[in-house]
Order: structure tokens, then C-alpha cells, then sequence
């Protein structure tokens, strides 16, 4: 893989800006809840933004996503508008999924973003099932599934992998390794020495890369697709990552070693990038001009969240079957 | 007419109805362990001869994977198609029950209804036949207790025929009940345009005394029970909920209101099962008018054992049901 040369500007630039977008709201978001504006169990998601951006960068809005709940940047990255994921996020009835959802469980069809699930492993077998669909259609979608390193530990992983591999079916399954599954170390619970390695043993392409590193990202992802529209079959992309606040927020990380911590700040995927785009005459003025859009943009849909109603509380009888449920 | 009415199996009736699915409508897919011709038609050849028709693209034989099975299940129809899953034996369920419960059941619910899961997943149970205590348990009760399932099951070919064709195209998640022992068992042919709706009861034997309230494989039981009543004068009235989640209260209460006594009658164990709610639904209602309370017929508290002894003591019988109906009519 050509993992030292760029990726051409204009992928840089889009890259960027989705994960500027994604940075400054895990900001804005952690400021809210800090402050009591918003009252949600929140997975922050400051530091993986690179690898969201690259991977949603390399695919289309038709295509499917399935996340899970530390799902902020897979979710932006694929292009669902901030004020219907703020709005979600605050419980409300403008939200994705009428407040019905919650920051858990976004779904948003018209970016491609069908599942978001709160259990660790559990959207592996079901985006094989979109996946199937677009076989059988053969409609030329890809479906990016994304978890952590903590879901190779559990059996849905070793199922949905397989059956993939087994049906040749369009996926990027993309774990983003942030090398630790809530508090406990990857290499305290997890018996091989990468996820790549199970990828392998389970017969799959898999490739592990510096997922914060933008240009080798893109190119892995890119890679990926291309190898599941042409039928061949699905990647398991190990992108390594790191996360700086915690499982949750509140979380303080005293189990991650202090200078473990201070070097992946030293790695910061963000600023890394906006000295590339600096570097290759992407001018002060318009990277400033992308973060204040998406600062605008932020404020916007933070604001609207704050205001729009919540839904009434008899919407919980709407949705459970195809009919309304009695009183 | 001297003719005898065509008679078919169980089995074979479910066979129909995914045949008649599969033709009416293309995003119709079945998949499970060793269901392909190529791999058999399925351990009880239920699903014989549907790939031949219809390809191995449409009825997929799968990994021993029941979680790998429901989740593609689950993806497959959320873009459109009505995927049949069959998940061998009842008690490879809890295997799934991830997918089932907090996906299948919910994605509805937690997408405020952007997208939705029309899945069926056939599987069959049921104790009897020495297949002990991990290959025959009843679990309809906890899939009823779960928002966003409907749980079905028949008790003879053609309401198999009906209700399984119902349940593929509904746009709901359906768990479709089949019993092992009761695969055999013949009954008159539907015509093939037969359908039987979710959601509504029949009524196979009517009675004026005491209403038995059954389901799957309860119902013969509960026929052969109120043949050998009527010999003692008691009238019984039989009510088949064929579908369990949700079930038809009306036909029930209707059914109740009129015999004033009731008996709710399943394989499954006895403590916690589905009886313990429509019996409490029924003194909710009816209490006043009742001559007795509600009576329920079940399973042993007991994993089911192996021993043939042993089976045949834990499980519910004709017997049990007559003992009940007297107990409560004193």
C-alpha cells in the first residue's frame, strides 16, 4: 500500500473538513453536558475523527453505514445533517428518530446510516444483511460496519466475519483500534497480537494502518471499496486510533499510563492534518474558512436542540409494530 | 360426496406456504443451517425442494451461526427484503436472542420508524420424543413479553399454511412456531390461496361450560380433553389463539363472557408462561362474572427430561386438562 504518499488535495480538504466538523462538535458536546445544557450519557469521540472522515470520504452517500454508540464521528462523517443528530442527541422530536433513539441508536436512511446499536459486536451480523440485499440487487453499494477492538473479543465478530467471507459479501468491516475496550488494554483481554490477525485466520483480505494518518486511511479504505464493488468480497481494515477522554464522559482514564496519554496527544490526528493541508499551499484563510462554517454550523444545530420540543410522551405507542399500540 | 377431503402434514403445509411466498413475491429468501437441497432440504425437509425452484441466491444454507443467520435476517430486510431465517430447534434461539430482542424487536422503535424489519424466523420444539432438555423447550413466553414481536404458532396444516404465508408478509418481525412431534401429523389440505390473518383467534369447537384456551400443540390435546368431558356432561368451548403476541382478546374475553370459566392450556412451563397473562387479563375483565377462577395448564417447573418416564410425568396431558376443568367447575 502506498501509505507514505498524499492523497490528492481535494480528498484532503474533505477529509478535514468532516473531521474538523466532528472535533469541534465532541467539543461542543462535552462544553454542553459540562455546563448541564444537555443531560446524556456521552461517548466522546476526540481523536478518532481521521479515521471516520477517511473511510466516509472513500465511499458514497448511497452506501450503508452501521456504527455503534461511540458512533459521533462515523456518523458526521457520513454525512447526517447537524441539526437533526443535535436534535436527536437532546431526546427531541426533530431528531433522526423522534427522540426515540437517542445519541445510542442514530439511524438517519438517507446518508446511508441504517444501524446504530449499543451492543458491542452486534451490528457485524446485521450489516452482512444489508450487504446480502445489495448482492442480491446488485445495486453496487458497499456496507461499512464500524466497531472497536473490544468487539473482536465477542462471538458475533467471529460469525459475521466469517459468513461475509463465506458469501463474499460487499463490506468494510473497519475497526477502529483505539487500543483499549472500555478500561481494559488490548493486550490484558485480547489473545492475538492485532485484529488483522483474526481477520486473516478467518480467510479474510484484512490490512492494519495508521488510521489517524489521513492519506493512508483514505488509501485503505479506498482500497476496500473498490475490492467489495468489484465483487470480490469484504476487508477487515484495523485502524489504529486513540481516544483522549475516556470510555464516557466523566471517565478520567486513570487506567491509561500517563505518557501513553501524553504521546498520543503528541500524535493528535488534527493538527497533524491541518499542517498537510498547510503544507500543500492550502491557504491559512481557507482552512479558517472551513472551521468557522463548520463552528457556524455547530452553533446552529446546537441552538435548534436546545429549543425544539420533545416529543409527546404518548409517541411510545408509535413505531413498536407496523400499527399504533392501544392506550 | 364420498371422497375423502385431501389430507397434508404439517410440514409439508409450511413447505407450501414459503413455495407460495417465494412465487408471489422475489425479495422472499429463506436461509438456515442445511436447508439447501444440496444440503438435504433442511434436518426435517421442510425446506425440500425450494432450492431447486428458486435458486440457492434466494434459500441459502448457512454456518452453524444462529447470530450470524438472524442478523442477516435483520440487514436483508431493512433494505427490502422478506427474509425467512430458520433457526433449527427452539433453544438455539438464545443463541440469537441478541438480534431477536434488541434489534429485530427495536430498530423500528429506536428509528422512529425509518426502518423497519419484516423478517420471519421459523423454528420448531417441542418435548415428547426423548430429545431432553436442550433440544425441545417452549420459549414462546419470553419473545411474547418482548415489544415489537409477534409470536405465532399453529395447530394444524392449513392454519400452518395460512399463518406462515401471513407471517412472511407482514411487516413486523414474526417468530413462527413449529412443533417437532406434530410435523407428522395430517390434516385437510388448504385451497392455495388460503390465508389466515395474525392476530385472530378461531374457535374450533364451540361449548357452553368452560372455554379452553390453547395454542401449537396444546389444541389436540385440548379436542381429545373435550371429547372425554362431554361424557361427564361438561360442555367445553375450545379457543385457538394461533397467534400468541399479540393475541386476539376479544375472541377470548367474547369466548369467556359466555362460559364463565376458563382454562389456559400450553406445553410450555406452567410458572411465568403465556397462561399466567391471559389469565390475568381474564379476571381483569370478567372477574364478577366467573364461577370459578381461571385455570392453567402447563409444564413441569423442570427442564425437560429424558428419561421416557420421566418426560411423560413432567409434561402437560389430556388429563391434566380434564383434572383442571373439574377442579375449577368443583
Amino acid at each position: 500500500m502506498a501509505n507514505n504518499e498524499l492523497a490528492d488535495k481535494d480528498v484532503l480538504i474533505d477529509i478535514f473538513t468532516r473531521a474538523d466538523l466532528i472535533m469541534q462538535s465532541d467539543i461542543k458536546f462535552r462544553q454542553m453536558i459540562g455546563a448541564g445544557q444537555l443531560q446524556i450519557v456521552y461517548y466522546p469521540v476526540r481523536g478518532q475523527e481521521v479515521v471516520s472522515s477517511a473511510m466516509m470520504a472513500a465511499v458514497n452517500q448511497e452506501d450503508y453505514l452501521v456504527t455503534i454508540y461511540r458512533g459521533l464521528h462515523d456518523q458526521l462523517a457520513k454525512g447526517i445533517p447537524s441539526k437533526d443528530l443535535w436534535a436527536e442527541f437532546a431526546g427531541k422530536m426533530a431528531g433522526t428518530c423522534k427522540g426515540k433513539g437517542g445519541p445510542m441508536h442514530i439511524t438517519h436512511p438517507e446518508t446511508g446510516v441504517m444501524v446504530t446499536t449499543g451492543i458491542v459486536g452486534s451490528g457485524i451480523p446485521i450489516a452482512n444483511g444489508l450487504a446480502l440485499g445489495s448482492q442480491l440487487d446488485k445495486d453496487g453499494k458497499v456496507t461499512v460496519c464500524c466497531f472497536g477492538d473490544g468487539a473482536s473479543n465477542i462471538g458475533a465478530f467471529h460469525e459475521g466475519l466469517n459468513m461475509a467471507q463465506v458469501w463474499k459479501l460487499p463490506v468494510i468491516f473497519l475497526c477502529q483500534n483505539n487500543l483499549y475496550s472500555e478500561h481494559t488494554p488490548m493486550a490484558f483481554a485480547t489473545s492475538s497480537d492485532s485484529i488483522k490477525q483474526r481477520g486473516e485466520g478467518l480467510g479474510m483480505r484484512s490490512v492494519q494502518v495508521n488510521g489517524n494518518d489521513a492519506s493512508a486511511m483514505y488509501a485503505a479504505a479506498k482500497e476496500a471499496v473498490e475490492y467489495a464493488r468489484a465483487g470480490h468480497g469484504p476487508t477487515l481494515i484495523e485502524a489504529m486510533t486513540f481516544r483522549f477522554h475516556g470510555h464516557l464522559l466523566g471517565d478520567t482514564s486513570h487506567y491509561i499510563p500517563k505518557e501513553e496519554m501524553e504521546q498520543a496527544k503528541k500524535d493528535d490526528p488534527m493538527p497533524i492534518l491541518r499542517q498537510q493541508l498547510l503544507d500543500i499551499q492550502v491557504s491559512e484563510a481557507d482552512i479558517a474558512a472551513i472551521e468557522a462554517k463548520n463552528a457556524a454550523i455547530i452553533e446552529e444545530a446546537s441552538q435548534f436542540a436546545l429549543d425544539a420540543p420533545y416529543p409527546p410522551g404518548e409517541e411510545y405507542r408509535i413505531d413498536v409494530l407496523d400499527v399504533e399500540i392501544a392506550a | 360426496m364420498t371422497d375423502k377431503p385431501a389430507e397434508i402434514m404439517f410440514a409439508q403445509a409450511c413447505n407450501m406456504a414459503m413455495a407460495k411466498a417465494m412465487a408471489d413475491d422475489p425479495k422472499v429468501i429463506i436461509m438456515g443451517e442445511d436447508i439447501a437441497d444440496e444440503q438435504g432440504g433442511g434436518v426435517f425437509k421442510v425446506t425440500l425442494g425450494l432450492s431447486e425452484k428458486f435458486g440457492t441466491d434466494r434459500v441459502r444454507s448457512t454456518p452453524i451461526s444462529e447470530q450470524a443467520i438472524v442478523g442477516a435476517a435483520v440487514g436483508s430486510a431493512m433494505v427490502g427484503y422478506k427474509p425467512v431465517a430458520e433457526i433449527m430447534l427452539m433453544n438455539f434461539i438464545t443463541v440469537a436472542m441478541d438480534q431477536i430482542v434488541n434489534h429485530a424487536a427495536k430498530l423500528r422503535f429506536m428509528s422512529g420508524g425509518q426502518t423497519t424489519v419484516p423478517l420471519t424466523i421459523r423454528t420448531t420444539t417441542g418435548a415428547g420424543t426423548g430429545l431432553g432438555g436442550q433440544h425441545s423447550d417452549m420459549l414462546e413466553a419470553w419473545l411474547a413479553h418482548v415489544p415489537g414481536l409477534k409470536v405465532v404458532a399453529a395447530s394444524n396444516p392449513a392454519d400452518a399454511y395460512g399463518l406462515l404465508y401471513s407471517s412472511i408478509m407482514d411487516p413486523n418481525p414474526v417468530i413462527f412456531i413449529e412443533n417437532t412431534p406434530g410435523y407428522f401429523v395430517k390434516g385437510p389440505a388448504p385451497a392455495p390461496d388460503h390465508v389466515v390473518p395474525l392476530g385472530k383467534a378461531s374457535v374450533p369447537r364451540e361449548g357452553t361450560d368452560v372455554t379452553l384456551i390453547g395454542y401449537g400443540s396444546s389444541i389436540s390435546r385440548c379436542h381429545a380433553a373435550a371429547d372425554k368431558l362431554a361424557e361427564d356432561g361438561i360442555s367445553c368451548e375450545i379457543v385457538d389463539l394461533r397467534t400468541i403476541a399479540p393475541y386476539d382478546e376479544e375472541t377470548v374475553l367474547k369466548s369467556v363472557a359466555k362460559t364463565k370459566a376458563a382454562v389456559v392450556v400450553h406445553e410450555a412451563v406452567r410458572n411465568f408462561g403465556v397462561g399466567a397473562e391471559i389469565s390475568s387479563r381474564i379476571h381483569e375483565e370478567l372477574f364478577s362474572e366467573l364461577k370459578a377462577p381461571v385455570g392453567r395448564v402447563g409444564s413441569g417447573y423442570a427442564p425437560v427430561p429424558f428419561s421416557p418416564a420421566i418426560e411423560k410425568a413432567w409434561m402437560f396431558s389430556q388429563e391434566d386438562i380434564e383434572r383442571e376443568v373439574h377442579k375449577i367447575l368443583g
